[in-house]
């Protein structure tokens, strides 16, 4: 591949200190470098254009069996986004269940290079990660489920943080996970029975262990594994009014963990729109952004995404089951409900944010007050929770709200003045520059997933490049409408040094690369927990250990990160 | 001699991973932990096979099987690929792409099982767990229109019936069986209670059921031929237990209502979810439908019955499935993967395919490959390849390969990319 020179643009690199400043950015061997034969290059002109790292969304539902079910109950949904084959594409259809191969290219038309598939069922696995081989140009990684997996519950129960730690380790390795990602903590093992947990203190049936208790088990274990990314948290109560409450408390728990070595973090809390509704009921129901914003200034062990919602037709799919339940309740929309032994859940159900629904109009509120009153952008991330809060392809409407008061305030002029009255956006004034959206899209959410090469552009890092033909030195928040279109449409997207979107259309569709956390634990650990596997699996899975873990079939294009376990042990 | 174990059974959708096959110099010589069906299927394998690819009955070289399969399929106008319910899914990724290059219509046997299955899921939802929940957790098991007895022989013994798990530690005595069928079947003795109902009476006695979950009270002495005590009964019980399951089978989704018969069944298993924990899934036959829905759902947005002509897929079942296509005399070509529609299809659709060029890959001499232009013998996967199948709940596992194929002979998926490769050519000389 030829060398690469992505020359005159204005670059956005916050790792590195760099904000706005005209410089080369030049690429060989996919990797950006300090110099080049200038003469080989093919030359990139970004003049007049922003330059960023490519986008690293960290949490996202393209792959495997829920976003598969939500596709396959929508014929509704692709029908108003079908999309034709060219060429060098394979056709497909978009909108709020993409097909795997249009949510590649439509990532990377947006300038995003990296994408995290947020929830992986372990029975599931091969699914998951046939579904990314299905998925082009983006690198990716998937984070496995464990807050509801037998075995996590049986050895908090026992307190065996030994065990717990080499199942989390085998885990990993048998899904091909990358980070330990928890739904509902106990909830979801008491929807098998039909019911859920109400808070931290409730207990779950037959273990007798509480979602405190699993949590902080989790984050510790997780630490002192030392893990790349931190636990990642769907809390529980999510979506019922008064749950920042929870949320706040759930952050509590884990503030005197020790964090691994080299990052402050011991947890990071998911599409935190859904967990910050104060309140009592959804008559009554409020922003409670404004305290989770308060607590999350005051400790710096707390990111978060904040899964903001967009006035559209979605469908909503999470592994929390009982959730969706209620869900399918309140809408009387079509449910599915789908629960994997020993393991985990899911459910899907169809939903539409109305910007004349009180409710809705706070949750559109909601997410920009948390994005708006967190200071520090490195802990705050932007995301729609994919399809959940809203297709990922709003992102560049989201960007405009953050960069523009007006836009915001012509949004709300658009919609149910609860959001005027019940939240605290209307006095909002911060507007984000164009560094800190490079912040909250790429360069914090890789440096909070542990992903060295991605998020940044200094030597050594993945030759992943977005320009977007907007410029910032001649750019007012007033001139929104143009930062929209040019984030929706890159000029260039380069991955690995390849040109892959050119003037916003795909022009490449190489494969991209799955990224795993290989952890490494004290073998006596390891043949003790296998022991204690094989037994159970003999007696209560219906697939056998040997044909459980994923094979290496399933991940063609791989990168293992290494992560020595035994160092804490 | 080499003893496999833990080695996937590819003939039903129970997907049972803990067979044992002896083999010696290429050759099964034995199996254990098989049921009667698969352990004919393994002991048999190597009979009745396709020896060479043929071409108009004549036997050619693979690459010139290959160049006719390109011809007829680059030069139609409507082509059809159907089937794929029966081969692993490398093969059906390659099947959709193929018609998408070509753009056909891609069908798989759904359409002609479980497709209202999906119409109803697409409908109202549905609720569904994999089988070791039931196996796990399940104190009523319910099976609807189904005859596991003769189809899944081996449901009852691993996930459904027999088997002790987490929180059934008392196996069959733990669980309360109930079949519902239109016939006495071997389920009758099998079960604890047995509803015989009047041929097409489904709708009528689930949606009793549903009104007496929800305490209506019913007013018919009998429903569907059904006394109204025993249905009060029934749904009394059905929102007492810890965890229920009703399985069902074509006895629901091909009688007369089809997909609002399982509308009806979704909506009782919604209602009973504001009781206890109750689920609903269905017994699929071919091993690996639910892959080939899976992967056609990923790849396309759609399960089954997917139209690319336009260049973008479409979907519509009854206009674009198989049958259907076929029996309007639309198809004008058609790539047959693994199925045999010329003996299973009603006269007109079986009659169309006899009048088009069909390429055909399969393993064994069928009515399909004896009517087929084009014939190419394939590896069987699970047996001669590996590869991807979705068991009946949707548990995606790795099939094994205990013997290797014949000299020359190849995976569905390789034969396919080869044809891609060569439409792709005769498309692009163009
Ligand atoms: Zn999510």
């Amino acid at each position: 591949m030829r060398s690469l020179i992505v020359k005159g643009g204005y670059v956005y690199d916050p790792l590195n200190g760099v904000d706005g400043e005209r410089m080369d950015i030049l690429i060989s061997g996919g990797k950006v470098v300090e110099e080049l034969d200038e003469r080989e290059a093919k030359v990139v002109d970004a003049s007049g254009m922003v330059v960023m790292p490519g986008g690293v969304d960290l949490h996202s539902h393209i792959a495997g069996s829920k976003i598969n079910i939500g596709r396959v109950l929508r014929p509704e949904d692709h029908r108003k986004d079908p999309v034709p084959r060219t060429r060098l594409t394979r056709s497909g259809v978009g909108y709020s269940c993409p097909s795997t191969f249009v949510a590649g290219y439509r990532y990377a038309q947006l300038g995003y290079t990296s994408v995290m598939e947020a929830a992986m069922p372990p029975l599931g696995a091969r699914h998951v990660h046939e579904e990314l081989n299905d998925t082009p140009i983006l690198d990716r990684t998937a984070f496995t489920l464990f807050g509801n997996n037998y075995f996590t519950l049986k050895y908090v129960k026992a307190g065996d943080m030994g065990m717990l730690k080499a199942f989390i380790a085998w885990l990993l390795r048998a899904t091909r996970g990358y980070a330990v990602k928890i739904v509902n903590p106990g909830g979801v093992e008491n929807w098998k029975w039909g019911r859920n947990v109400g808070g931290l203190d409730d207990l779950v049936y037959n273990f007798e262990v509480s979602p405190r208790q699993i949590i902080t088990s989790l984050a510790r274990a997780n630490e002192e594994l030392g893990l790349p990314h931190t636990i990642h948290l769907h809390c529980n109560n999510l979506g019922v009014p008064g749950n920042y409450e929870t949320t706040i408390d759930t952050m509590e728990a884990v503030r005197d963990i020790k964090p691994r070595e080299g990052r402050r973090a011991t947890v990071h809390i998911v599409h935190c729109q859904f967990n910050a509704l104060d309140g009592d009921n959804w008559m009554n129901v409020r922003s409670g952004a404004a305290k989770i914003a308060r607590y999350v200034n005051a400790h710096s062990h707390v990111t978060l995404d904040i899964g903001q919602a967009i006035f559209t037709d979605t469908t909503t799919m999470t592994g929390d089951g009982p959730w969706q339940f209620r869900l399918h309740n309140l809408t009387g929309n079509k449910w599915v409900n789908s629960d994997v032994e020993m393991e985990a859940g899911a459910g899907v159900v169809p939903y539409t944010f109305r910007k004349n629904n009180p409710a809705n109009a706070i949750q559109w509120a909601i997410g920009l007050e948390l994005a708006l009153l967190i200071y520090d952008p490195w802990r705050v991330y932007m995301t729609t929770d994919h399809p959940n809060g809203g297709p990922f392809t709003f992102y560049p409407k989201v960007i405009s709200w953050l960069m523009s008061r007006k836009a915001r305030t012509e949004t709300m002029l658009e919609i149910h003045k609860a959001c005027m009255r019940r939240t605290t956006l209307a006095g909002i004034y911060r507007e984000y520059d164009f560094g800190e959206i490079a912040t909250v899209t790429r360069a914090a959410t890789a440096k909070a997933l542990g992903l060295k090469d991605k998020g940044h552009l200094g030597p050594g890092a993945d030759g992943d490049v977005s320009v977007y033909d907007i410029d910032p030195t001649d750019w007012r928040p007033s001139m929104y409408r143009q930062v929209e279109k040019a984030f929706s449409r890159a000029a260039y997207t380069i991955k690995g040094g390849e040109i892959v979107v050119k003037d916003g259309e795909v022009v490449a569709a190489p494969p991209g690369t799955t990224i795993w956390a290989d952890v490494k634990i004290p073998e006596d650990a390891e043949e003790e927990l296998m022991r204690d596997l094989e037994a159970d699996f003999r007696s209560y899975y219906t697939i056998s250990l040997a044909n459980y873990p994923v094979q290496d079939e399933y991940l063609p294009v791989q990168e293992r990160v290494a992560v020595d376990g035994r160092r804490g042990w | 001699m080499t003893v496999i174990r833990d080695v996937v059974c590819p003939f039903c959708g129970c997907l049972c991973d803990d067979l044992e096959v002896t083999v010696e110099g290429n050759k099964i010589v034995k199996t254990r932990n098989t049921c009667a069906i698969s352990s004919a299927k393994y002991m048999h394998h190597e009979e009745n096979r396709i020896t060479a690819p043929s071409v108009d009955g004549r036997e050619v070289p693979l690459d010139e099987a290959v160049e006719a399969a390109a011809e007829i399929l680059a030069s139609a106008r409507r082509p059809l690929v159907y089937g794929l319910s029966s081969t692993e899914c490398g093969a059906i990724a390659k099947a959709v792409e193929l018609a998408e290059l070509v753009g056909g219509v891609v069908d798989n046997t759904a359409s002609v099982c479980h497709g209202p299955t999906i119409l109803a899921l697409q409908a109202v939802g549905e609720s569904k767990c994999t089988l070791g929940e039931v196996k796990n957790r399940a104190d009523l098991v319910i099976f609807w229109g189904c005859n596991p007895t003769e189809a899944h022989l081996r449901h009852l013994i691993r996930y459904s019936g027999m088997p002790k798990g987490l929180y059934t530690p008392e196996g069959r005595k733990g669980r309360y069986i109930v079949a519902v069928d239109v016939r006495e079947t071997r389920m009758k003795r099998l079960a604890d209670q047995f509803l015989k109902i009047e041929p097409n009476g489904d709708f009528e006695l689930l949606s009793a059921l549903r009104a007496a979950v929800r305490e209506v009270k019913v007013q018919a002495e009998t429903v569907a031929g059904v006394p109204r005590e025993q249905i009060e009964a029934l749904a009394e019980r059905m929102k007492r237990v810890k965890m229920g399951v009703i399985f069902f089978g074509l006895g629901l989704t091909q009688s007369d209502g089809r997909h609002m018969n399982i509308d009806a069944a979704v909506g009782l298993v919604a209602d009973l979810n504001h009781h206890t924990k109750f689920v609903l899934t269905p017994m699929r036959g071919h091993y690996n439908v639910a892959g080939a829905n899976t992967v056609t759902a990923w790849q396309t947005g759609y399960p089954y019955a997917v139209d690319f002509s336009r260049g973008y897929p479409r979907y519509n079942p009854g206009e674009y499935t198989a049958v259907d296509l076929l029996a309007r005399g639309e198809a004008d070509a058609a790539l047959i993967v693994a199925s045999d529609p010329a003996a299973h299809f009603p006269a007109d659709a079986a009659r169309h395919l006899a009048r088009i060029p069909v390429v055909t890959l399969d393993q064994k001499v069928n009515m399909t490959t004896m009517l087929s232009k084009v014939v190419i013998p394939v590896a069987t996967a699970g047996v001669e390849a590996e590869g991807t199948a979705y068991r009946m709940d949707g548990v995606p596992i790795r099939l094994r390969k205990v013997v290797e194929p014949s000299d020359g002979v190849l995976p569905d998926a390789e034969v396919l990319q080869m044809i891609i490769d060569r439409v792709r050519a005769l498309k692009e000389g163009a």
